[in-house]
């Protein structure tokens, strides 16, 4: 029986990133992974849909039709990257287990025949997949009901594709799809497109959308699917009419499920939450089984890489005896990469109503901004939510050509409890699209400049 | 026009108020004499009037937030009016620094007051020189609370100071007209080691009139003489009945170790008069640590008893044994005689019949204990000899008044003449 300090079960980027901290912290670390190091993020999500979007950016930005030949090159990337992984297991000398791995009670591993065990922990970050909608027929097949996975592997361009569910997940690949050429339909249960971001994102979007000719269903319920060997027909409903949907493909791109079972999760005393998620103690992430810990998608929402990232650095620390950093949950920023792209942190306006925040906004429009104008990207806005008292940052939105780079700016600030006055304080560039960022700041306090 | 509400001086010495609450609301009419808000002077808590008649257009300046005298605190006009006032900058909750010293507007309020001396008014108080960490957030919201955050506990990155830390500030709620008035009783939770109560006006009038008339620990003293009779049998019966203790043989018990406990029992009920001055807020102390004054060759130490009123006079009396002879080897270690929190001095052995004892700052008094002697004293009637103690407590004005200093000093004679209560 081979003895570890450590072994994570599962090497995406909670586990990998988890294993590099364990070892630089000194420990001896062990990573188990059935499939490619990196996981869905790396793989099969969001590297390899990034090298999609940039080539339907391109193409957009030239107004042309791409080929769906850069699907190599996604591929390409995502070999790379997983390659990369595999490179920092070494440098840190990190084991990699290959194989399914499965929790023995004890702080014990098993992978493939051979039992190892972990002196200090074991953690598990065996992550989410894709899930259908068995329920009406919409169960995943990989010919006509797709889900990501499949949709990265395509040999040849859909004519047409009805996307389910307008997340993050379900607006990039109709960005995508719509970009290369293919008649993309767009179909949302909640009232609106990226239903978690905040209203005026989902405006945005939405508009952008319809403008490039895709179908957006928002508040539209699917409630039959007829799948055929060639095409997908779908009965909708949205706002008491009754609609048909005939696409070549369906993919489906509402919600995940967390991969907890055929893992001896339960015998070894490791307890689900009624969500399905592992159930964990925030203040420790350790599960319901002493010295098991959990991080990443399968310990619970937001379920975002660098959420998990950030939680296999906490808990390496924390098992080195640090006091790490806590982590602030409603810190971690989300972003969805369509075109503009849509990034945020913190409270929406929403949710600062029902919070009963006395709040006040400021906005920025890319139309007054001199950078977007010369790079003729000017959908899109910064907005910013200002406690009327102290100035903190309860929420700050942005929809712009280049949000994900610049949420971060709102990410440190809300980080270190900056207020909007400490944004305006730090001298903005010009020209970029970051000083809507200090505009937004301004406005929240009144003072806007250039409108 | 629009008019502009001043902070006014509404007493001859004020030179700046704590607006406590607003009694209007922006966008509210107005007429000249309502009240505008609240304001806590130097002595009392009074109106703020409008001196012109129009709609309350804006309120510069939010309630809890000390402004100097002639600063702006909100602006009156008609509807719609465009309001061109930028907030006061000698306002505390507006000023980006931690502490903004008293703006030049406080000389306006000055010629009411004789000016004793040609020296500045006032100096702003002595900071920290070392850099607080602190989160802008927490910075803005501990000024505007009167929170020192040279006090707080930081629990962010590198002891920084972050909102979380100023929850209990927020929570405690230690609101401008809560501040203790002079002598009240000082509530404290069971395990709370000591509260910070930030200045009210009025003891920050006290200080500044006392420190400029004394010195810089104006003090004064309270004598009474403790009838030691009982006291006297308690002890002779204490050290008759044999010495073998859980802790070992103990010494004798000494006059000086029932003072000692019977001034920690009184300190439990007095928590007024067990306190640290700390020049912008009293710390009241939980906890009761007794120092004793202890005469060594090269002159005087001051070894604390920690946890002096959860100790038994056994206790006491091993440990203020250990503590003289190793303050006369000079053995002790700094935490030994730092940390006090009101302290004893003795020379009855030195037959002194009474003296007054230095205070030891931050410590707000010292009680100094004369000898015991007998004297004739009419005691149920009749002139009889009884044996007597003088004492006399030194007190910081500042922070322990004459009523306040004399009810300590009472309940502690109390207990002397009935030692009893001192296993009550």
């Amino acid at each position: 029986m081979a003895q570890f300090d450590v072994i994570i079960l599962g090497g995406g980027p909670a586990g990998y990133v988890c294993a590099i901290r364990c070892a630089q912290l000194g420990f001896a670390t062990a990573v188990v992974e059935k499939d490619k190091l990196g996981g869905v993020c790396v793989n099969i999500g969001c590297i390899p849909t990034k090298a999609l979007l940039h080539s339907a950016y391109t193409a957009n930005l030239i107004a042309a039709t791409a080929s769906w030949r850069p699907r190599n090159r996604s591929r390409r990337v995502a070999e790379q990257n997983s390659k990369g992984v595999e490179f920092l297991m070494k440098k840190h000398k990190v084991t990699v287990l290959k194989g399914e791995g499965s929790l023995l009670p004890g702080k014990k591993v098993k992978v493939g025949g051979e039992t190892h065990e972990a002196r200090k922990a074991v953690i598990i970050a065996t992550g989410s997949r894709v899930k259908g909608i068995p329920q009406i027929g919409l169960e995943i097949n990989k010919t006509t009901v797709i889900s990501s996975d499949e949709a990265l592997f395509l040999e040849t361009l859909p004519a047409s594709v009805s996307v389910i569910g307008a997340g993050a997940v379900g607006c990039e690949f109709a960005d995508i799809f719509n970009a290369f050429g293919s008649k993309v339909t767009l179909i949302e249960a909640l009232p609106r497109i990226l239903p978690l971001e905040d209203a005026e994102s989902s405006d945005v979007i939405s508009k952008s959308f319809r403008k490039r000719k895709m179908d957006v269903f928002a508040g539209a319920k699917v409630t039959k699917a007829q799948v055929e060997k060639d095409k997908v027909t779908l009965t909708i409903e949205v706002g008491g009419k009754t609609e048909t949907v005939q696409t070549e493909k369906v993919l489906m791109a509402a919600g995940r499920a967390v991969n907890t079972e055929n893992m001896g999760f339960k015998e070894a005393g490791v307890q689900l939450d009624q969500r399905g998620f592992v159930k964990v103690n925030l203040a420790t992430l350790e599960t319901t089984a002493p010295g098991v810990y959990c991080i990443g998608d399968v310990a619970g929402p937001p379920m975002l890489a660098h959420k998990g990232s950030r939680e296999g650095v906490f808990v390496a620390e924390l098992l080195a005896g640090h006091k790490p950093h806590p982590i602030r949950y409603d810190n971690v920023p989300s972003v969805t990469y369509c075109h503009p792209e849509v990034a945020s942190i913190g409270l929406t306006e929403d949710q600062c109503k029902e919070k009963k925040l006395d709040y006040q906004v400021g906005r920025f429009p890319f139309s007054a901004n001199g950078r977007a104008r010369a790079s003729n990207e000017t959908e899109g806005l910064v907005k910013i939510i200002r406690d009327k008292k102290y100035g903190e940052i309860l929420g700050a939105h942005i929809v712009a050509s280049h949000a994900s780079e610049m949420i971060h700016e709102l990410a440190v600030a809300r980080e270190n409890e900056y207020t909007v006055e400490e944004v305006d304080l730090a001298i903005h560039a010009h020209p970029t699209l970051s000083e809507a960022i200090a505009e937004a700041a301004l406005d929240s306090m009144g003072r806007v400049l250039h409108i | 026009m629009a008019t502009k509400v001043l902070m006014e001086a509404l007493s001859p010495t004020m030179e700046e108020g704590r607006l406590v609450e607003w009694k209007k609301k922006e966008g509210d009419t107005v007429s000249a004499g309502d009240v505008l808000a609240e304001v806590e002077t130097d002595k009392a808590v009074m109106d703020l009037v409008a001196r012109a008649g129009g709609t309350l257009l804006k309120q510069l300046v939010t309630a809890g937030t000390t402004v100097p005298v002639a600063e702006v605190v909100a602006v009156i006009g008609q509807p719609g009016e465009e309001v061109a006032v930028e907030k006061p900058a000698g306002a505390k909750a507006a000023a980006p620094a931690p502490v903004a010293p008293p703006a030049p507007a406080a000389q306006v309020a000055a010629p009411a007051a004789p000016a004793p001396s040609a020296a500045p008014q006032t100096a702003p108080a002595p900071r920290p020189s070392e850099r607080i960490k602190a989160s802008p957030l927490a910075r803005k919201i501990a000024t505007e609370r009167g929170v020192d955050l040279a006090l707080v506990q930081g629990s962010g990155p590198d002891g920084r100071i972050v909102i979380k830390d100023l929850e209990s500030a927020r929570s405690g709620r230690v609101a401008p007209t809560a501040a203790p008035a002079a002598g009240a009783a000082v509530a404290m939770a069971p395990g709370e080691a000591y509260r910070d109560v930030p200045l009210s006006q009025i003891r920050k009038t006290i200080a500044k009139r006392l420190v400029q008339s004394i010195g810089p620990v104006p003090t004064f003293y309270l004598t009474t003489e403790v009838d030691m009779e009982r006291v006297w049998d308690a002890r002779e019966a204490l050290n008759a009945g044999g010495r073998k203790g859980a802790e070992g043989e103990s010494p004798k018990i000494s006059f000086n170790d029932i003072v000692i406990k019977a001034v920690a029992s009184a300190l439990r009920q007095h928590p007024a008069c067990n306190a640290w001055w700390q020049e912008d807020h009293i710390r009241y102390w939980n906890e009761v640590h007794v120092s004793m004054a202890v005469a060594v060759e090269e002159g005087l130490i001051t070894p604390v008893i920690r946890y002096t009123d959860q100790k038994t006079l056994r206790q006491i009396s091993l440990e203020s044994r250990d503590l003289a002879a190793r303050a006369r080897e000079r053995r002790l270690t700094p935490n030994e005689y730092s940390g006090g929190t009101f302290s004893v001095s003795n020379l009855g052995m030195f037959d002194i019949d009474q003296f007054t004892a230095v205070i030891n700052p931050p410590e707000a008094g010292i009680l100094a204990v004369g000898t015991i002697e007998q004297k004739a004293v009419v005691h149920e009637g009749a002139l009889v000899p009884r044996r007597r103690m003088r004492i006399t407590m030194s007190c910081d004005h500042r922070v322990i008044d004459g009523a306040t200093g004399a009810a300590f000093l009472r309940t502690l004679k109390t207990m002397l003449e009935n030692p009893l209560a001192l296993v009550w």
